[in-house]
C-alpha cells in the first residue's frame, strides 16, 4: 500500500474499522467485475453508508491523491469497476434504502447501492413501473446502472436510464455535495449537469442519490417466441415490425449457439432446431397489444417464421424473458473465457452487421455466440475462448478491431450500453473525434483536477 | 490423502476457472445476503480457491474460515447459468483446508476426530451413543439436570447444544422395519432402502414410513439391519478417504445390478449417494459400479413420481393440526375430531435436494396427491434453513438468522403443518419452533403420504 497507515487509519475513523477491508483473501474478492480476463488489486475495500462518509472519504483521498474506484455490485462489462493500484475501492452497496415513492409526482429517491430488481419490484408494489431492466438486474445497482447509462430489455419502446433519472446527488472528487435535476418535469436552468453524471462511468462524482421517474403500469402485454431456419428471416422480420410502425417493448434474439445454451440453463422449452429464434413482447392497453401481437405474428410468419409461440400467462412470460437474461453467462457454459461486445448499428444495417460478424468469426477461426437487443440495433456477440490461449485471444482483440470499424463505418457505435471503461479505451479517440476529446478531458480535468476518480479509466 | 499435494490445483483448472464473475449469484447467496461482501459470496469464493490453484494465495486460515462460513447449501449452483460446479469446488477447497491443517485447534480436532472419524464410521457406534443418549432421556435425567440448574454451569456454547440434542427415538430402524419388506400388491420393482445414521437415529419411524409407503406403490423393499453412513458428512468436512472408503462398503453391500433402485429418504444423503463415481474415479475395482449406483440412486419423491404415485383412497383421517399445547413432530396416531378437514401444509425445500439434486417439483407433487391437503407456497421456499450439516453448532449467529427468516415466512404462510425431507431442517425447524413457542408440526412429506395410506378404508397391512 503506497499510501501512509495515516491514511488507512483516517478511512477506518470515518467508516468504522469494520467498513475497511485489507486481508489479501479480501482484496482478491474485489479484483475484478464482469468483465472478463481482467483482474487488479486494490490498496482497500471502503464500504461507506451516508453521503457524508462518501464527502468525508473523497476529501482524504483528494488531499492524499489516493485513486478511488467507485464500485456497486461488480457486473460492469468494460472494466468500469476494475480496482486501479492501491487504490481506494469505495464499495456502495450499504447505502440501500428506498428513501421515497412520492404519488403524487410518481417519483421514487433511492440510494446508489439499492438493485434495480428491488427498484422494479418497489414501483411494481404501488402499481408503477420502472422500465429499464438490464440483464444483470437482480444484483446491479442503480448507481451502476446510473453511471453506466445502461440499457435492457425493454430499451425499444422505453428507453435506457438516462430517460428514467429526473435528479442525482453527486458527491464531487473534492468532497462538495451537488444535487442536480429535481421533480419538475421541465427544468432548463443551466445547462443539464444531471445529464453530464448519467454514464460517466464513475470518473467524475461519486452518486449518493437517485432521483427517479416512475411510469404507469401498462394494463396489458403478450409475449411471443418466433423461431427461424435462418438469421437473415429474423432480421427482416424486425425491420418489416419497425416498418409497419410498431413499437414493441422488447425484440431480443438469439443465436443458435446462444439458443442452446440457454435452454440447457433455463429449461424453458426453446426449440434447438432452429437457427435464429425472437423474443417479441408488446405491452399496453389490452386491445392495442391484441393487436399489435397479431401483426407481429403475422409479419414473423411471412418472414418464414417455423413456429410462433404466444406465451400462455405472465408465469411463462417472466420466464422467457428471465431465461433471455441468462444469454451471456450461459454461453461460459461452452467456454472458460467469452468476451462480449455491443457494438451498435442504426437499425437499417442488422443484417449486414449480423452477417459481418459471422464472416469475421470465420476468417479468425473463432467460435462465437450472438445474441442482442434486435430493435435497438444492439448486438452482443460473444466470442468463446480461454484466455490462457493467447494465440486465440490475440485473433480475438484482432477480430474485435473488425467488428468496431464496421460498426463505427455503419453509422453505429462502439458501444451501446456497457460502457467504455478499460476494455474499449483505445477505441475512443477515433471514434469520438478531437474535438469531442478535447472537451471530455476539459471537463473531466474541471471537476477532478487531481485525477483521483477512476484513472486510467475512459481515456487518460 | 488421496488426491495428492493439493486439491484445489490438481483439480481439472476448466472447473476453477469456468466462473465467469458475472454475480449473478450473488443475490441467491445467503451469506452475501447478510454481509454484502464479496468474500462471502459465491464469485468471492470462488475467485479464493482460483487464487490458490494459481499460486496466489495460501491455503490460510482466513480462507479455511471461509470455507466454513459458506453455507453449502448451493443455491449459488441453481443460479449460475454458466454451470460452475460449485459443489464439487467447495469439497475440494474444504479437504484443502483439512489437509493443511490451517484451522487445526484441540479442541476443533477432538470434536472433528470424534464426530467425523469415529461416531459416524460405523452405525453400532452411533448407535451405542443414541442408546446413552436415549437412556439419559428417558431416566429422566435430562428433564432432572435441566431443571436442577445445573447445567447453568455450563459454558454458553454446551448449554445451547445441550438444549438442542434431538429426542432419540425409542427404536431404530432395524427394530422396527424387517429386512424385507414384500410389496403390498403385486411385486413391480425391488428396490434398496438406505436408513441413514442421523435420520435413523433421530428419525427412523420416517424410515418406516418411506418403507410403508414404498411398499404401497408395488416395491419389495431390502432394508439390511447394518448399515452405514453415506460419507456425505465426510466429503463436505474435508475427509475426502474416509467418504471413499464409506461409499466402496456401500457398493458392497447394495450391488446396484441387484435392484431397480436404491432409494434415499434425506436430501443431504441423496445428494452425495449420487456421485459415488465422482469420489472412486481413481479406483478402478470400484469406478465401474458407482457409475452403475449413481444412476440407480433416487430420492424417494423422485422415485414415486417415476413411478406413478397411487393416490391414497380418501376416508377416515387421522391426520390432525399441532394441538395449541404442543409442538408435533412426530407422526399422529390418534384419529381427531379435525378428521375430514383441509390440512393446509406448506413445504421447505431442502438444500441438497432442491439445489444439490435439483428435485423441486416431485414432493410437491406427492403433498399435493394426499387426499385433504392443501399446498401453499412458502416464500423463498429454497432459501437455507440454517441446518447445513453441522453448521448450525459451528456458526450459530449466522444459523440463527437464517432460522429466524424461515420461521416468519412460515408464520406467514398461516399452514400449522411444514413438510420437508431432510432430517437436519426436520430438527433445525423443531427446535426453532420450539423455542418461539410456535404451535407446528414439522414433518417429513412421506409421513403424511403414510399416514394417508394407513387411513385408508380397507384394512392394510401396515394399519395401525
Ligand atoms: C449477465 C450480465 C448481463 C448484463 N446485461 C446488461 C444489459 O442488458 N444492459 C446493460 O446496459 N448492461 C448490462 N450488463 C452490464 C452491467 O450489469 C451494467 O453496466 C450495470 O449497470 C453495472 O452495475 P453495477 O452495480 O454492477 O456497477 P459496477 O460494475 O460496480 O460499476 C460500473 C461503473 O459504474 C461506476 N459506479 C458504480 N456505482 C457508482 C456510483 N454510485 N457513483 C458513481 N459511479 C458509480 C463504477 O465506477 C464503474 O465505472 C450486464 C452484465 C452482466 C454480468
Ligand atoms: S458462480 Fe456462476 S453466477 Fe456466480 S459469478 Fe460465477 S459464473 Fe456468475
Ligand atoms: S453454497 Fe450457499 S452459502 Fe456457499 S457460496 Fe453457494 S449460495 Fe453461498
Amino acid at each position: 500500500m503506497p499510501y501512509g497507515t495515516d491514511t488507512l487509519t483516517q478511512l477506518q475513523e470515518i467508516l468504522g474499522a469494520q467498513n475497511v477491508l485489507t486481508t489479501r483473501e479480501d482484496l482478491i474478492a474485489y479484483s475484478f467485475d464482469g468483465t472478463a480476463a481482467m483482474q487488479q488489486l486494490p490498496g482497500c475495500v471502503a464500504f461507506a453508508q451516508t453521503t457524508e462518509q462518501v464527502v468525508q472519504v473523497l476529501r482524504l483521498a483528494n488531499a492524499t491523491k489516493t485513486p478511488v474506484v467507485t464500485r456497486g455490485s461488480g457486473t460492469g462489462l468494460s472494466g468500469g469497476s476494475l480496482p486501479c493500484p492501491d487504490c481506494i475501492v469505495l464499495c456502495l452497496v450499504k447505502m440501500n434504502r428506498i428513501l421515497e415513492v412520492d404519488r403524487a409526482n410518481l417519483t421514487l429517491l433511492v440510494e446508489p447501492g439499492v438493485t434495480t430488481l428491488a427498484i422494479a419490484d418497489a414501483a411494481a408494489g404501488e402499481g408503477l413501473f420502472y422500465p429499464p431492466d438490464p440483464g444483470s438486474m437482480k444484483i446491479s445497482t442503480i448507481g451502476g446502472n446510473v453511471a453506466e447509462n445502461s440499457g435492457g430489455l425493454r430499451g425499444l419502446k422505453y428507453g435506457i436510464t438516462r430517460n428514467y433519472v429526473m435528479g442525482l446527488e453527486v458527491v464531487l472528487p473534492d468532497g462538495e455535495v451537488c444535487w442536480t435535476g429535481n421533480k419538475c418535469v421541465k427544468d432548463v436552468a443551466g445547462y443539464s449537469l444531471r445529464d453530464l453524471f448519467i454514464g460517466s462511468e464513475g470518473t467524475l462524482g461519486v452518486i449518493t442519490r437517485v432521483l427517479l421517474r416512475l411510469i404507469p403500469k401498462p394494463a396489458a402485454k403478450k409475449t411471443l417466441v418466433a423461431t427461424y431456419a435462418d438469421m437473415g428471416q429474423a432480421a427482416q422480420t424486425v425491420s418489416d415490425i419497425i416498418a409497419a410502425q410498431i413499437i414493441p417493448c422488447t425484440l431480443e434474439f438469439l443465436d443458435r449457439t446462444t439458443i442452446h445454451c440457454v435452454e440447457d440453463f433455463a429449461k424453458v422449452g426453446l426449440p434447438l432446431d432452429c437457427e435464429a429464434l425472437l423474443l417479441m413482447e408488446t405491452d399496453g392497453h389490452p386491445a392495442a397489444v391484441a393487436e399489435e401481437a397479431a401483426k407481429m405474428e403475422e409479419l414473423a410468419r411471412k418472414n418464414g417464421a417455423r413456429e410462433v409461440r404466444v406465451a400462455r400467462d405472465d408465469t411463462e412470460a417472466t420466464k422467457l424473458a428471465t431465461a433471455r437474461r441468462s444469454a451471456f453467462s450461459a454461453l461460459a457454459r461452452l467456454a472458460p473465457t467469452t468476451i462480449l461486445e455491443d457494438a451498435t448499428v442504426p437499425r437499417s444495417e442488422l443484417a449486414t452487421m449480423i452477417r459481418f460478424v459471422d464472416t469475421v468469426a470465420k476468417k479468425y477461426q473463432l467460435r462465437v455466440g450472438t445474441f442482442g437487443h434486435m430493435g435497438d440495433g444492439n448486438l452482443h456477440p460473444t466470442f468463446l475462448t480461454d484466455e490462457r490461449n493467447k494465440d486465440e485471444m490475440h485473433r480475438v482483440e484482432e477480430a474485435f478491431k473488425e467488428i468496431f470499424a464496421e460498426a463505427i463505418r455503419l453509422g453505429g457505435t462502439i458501444t451501446g450500453e456497457h460502457g467504455i471503461g478499460l476494455a474499449k479505451k483505445s477505441f475512443l479517440p477515433k471514434f469520438a473525434g478531437d474535438a469531442q476529446m478535447r472537451v471530455m478531458r476539459a471537463l473531466r480535468r474541471a471537476l477532478d483536477p487531481n485525477g483521483i476518480l477512476n484513472p486510467g479509466k475512459m481515456f487518460d | 490423502m488421496s488426491a495428492g499435494p493439493s486439491h484445489l490445483k490438481s483439480l481439472d483448472y476448466s472447473i476453477v476457472q469456468q466462473c465467469m464473475h458475472c454475480g449473478l449469484c450473488l443475490p441467491t447467496c445467503p451469506t452475501y445476503d447478510a454481509t454484502k461482501l464479496e468474500r462471502h459470496s459465491p464469485r468471492g469464493r470462488i475467485a479464493l480457491m482460483r487464487a490458490i490453484a494459481d499460486d496466489k494465495l495460501d491455503v490460510t486460515k482466513a480462507f479455511g474460515d471461509e470455507m466454513y462460513f459458506c453455507l453449502g447449501c448451493l443455491a449459488c449452483m441453481t443460479a449460475c447459468p454458466a454451470g460452475v460446479n460449485y459443489a464439487e469446488l467447495f469439497e475440494h477447497a474444504r479437504a484443502e483446508v483439512e489437509e493443511q491443517r490451517v484451522l487445526a485447534a484441540p479442541k476443533r480436532d477432538l470434536i472433528r476426530w470424534f464426530a467425523v472419524r469415529w461416531l459416524f464410521m460405523d452405525l453400532a457406534r452411533l448407535q451405542l451413543v443414541g442408546q446413552a443418549m436415549r437412556l439419559y432421556q428417558q431416566m429422566g435425567l435430562q428433564s432432572l439436570l435441566r431443571r436442577s440448574g445445573i447445567l447453568s454451569l455450563l459454558p454458553q456454547r454446551l448449554r445451547e447444544l445441550e438444549a438442542i440434542t434431538p429426542d432419540i427415538q425409542p427404536q431404530f430402524s432395524a427394530e422396527i422395519i424387517s429386512p424385507i419388506t414384500p410389496a403390498v400388491s403385486r411385486r413391480r420393482y425391488r428396490v434398496a432402502m438406505l436408513t441413514g445414521c442421523a435420520q435413523d437415529l433421530i428419525y427412523s419411524d420416517i424410515n418406516r414410513d418411506t418403507v410403508e409407503v414404498l411398499a404401497q406403490n408395488g416395491c419389495e423393499v431390502v432394508t439390511p439391519p447394518e448399515q452405514s453412513c453415506c460419507g456425505s458428512l465426510h466429503a463436505h468436512n474435508g475427509e475426502w478417504t474416509l467418504a471413499q472408503q464409506l461409499a466402496r462398503r456401500n457398493l458392497d453391500q447394495f450391488p446396484p445390478e441387484q435392484f431397480d433402485a436404491i432409494i434415499t429418504n434425506a436430501g443431504g444423503c441423496g445428494s452425495h449417494l449420487k456421485h459415488y463415481a465422482k469420489l472412486l474415479v481413481d479406483d478402478a475395482r470400484y469406478f465401474e459400479r458407482a457409475k452403475l449406483w449413481d444412476a440407480k440412486v433416487k430420492d424417494i419423491h423422485e422415485w414415486l413420481v417415476q413411478i406413478g404415485i397411487r393416490v391414497p383412497a380418501n376416508a377416515r383421517s387421522n391426520r390432525r393440526e399441532a394441538a395449541p399445547s404442543e409442538i408435533q413432530d412426530r407422526p399422529s396416531r390418534l384419529p381427531s375430531a379435525a378428521a375430514q378437514q383441509e390440512l393446509v401444509v406448506t413445504y421447505h425445500e431442502s438444500c441438497h435436494l432442491s439445489h444439490g439434486q435439483k428435485i423441486v417439483s416431485q414432493p410437491r407433487e406427492l403433498l399435493r396427491a394426499i387426499p385433504g391437503v392443501k399446498l401453499v407456497e412458502l416464500p423463498e421456499a429454497n432459501w437455507c434453513c440454517g441446518s447445513a450439516g453441522i453448521y448450525n453448532l459451528t456458526q450459530p449467529d449466522m444459523a440463527g438468522q437464517l432460522l429466524a427468516r424461515k420461521l416468519g415466512h412460515i408464520a406467514s404462510t398461516g399452514a400449522r403443518t411444514v413438510a420437508t425431507a431432510n432430517p437436519g431442517c426436520l430438527l433445525q425447524l423443531v427446535n426453532g419452533a420450539k423455542e418461539r413457542g410456535m404451535k407446528l408440526r414439522i414433518v417429513h412429506p412421506i409421513t403424511l403420504l403414510a399416514e394417508a395410506y394407513r387411513a385408508e378404508p380397507e384394512a392394510n397391512p401396515f394399519g395401525r
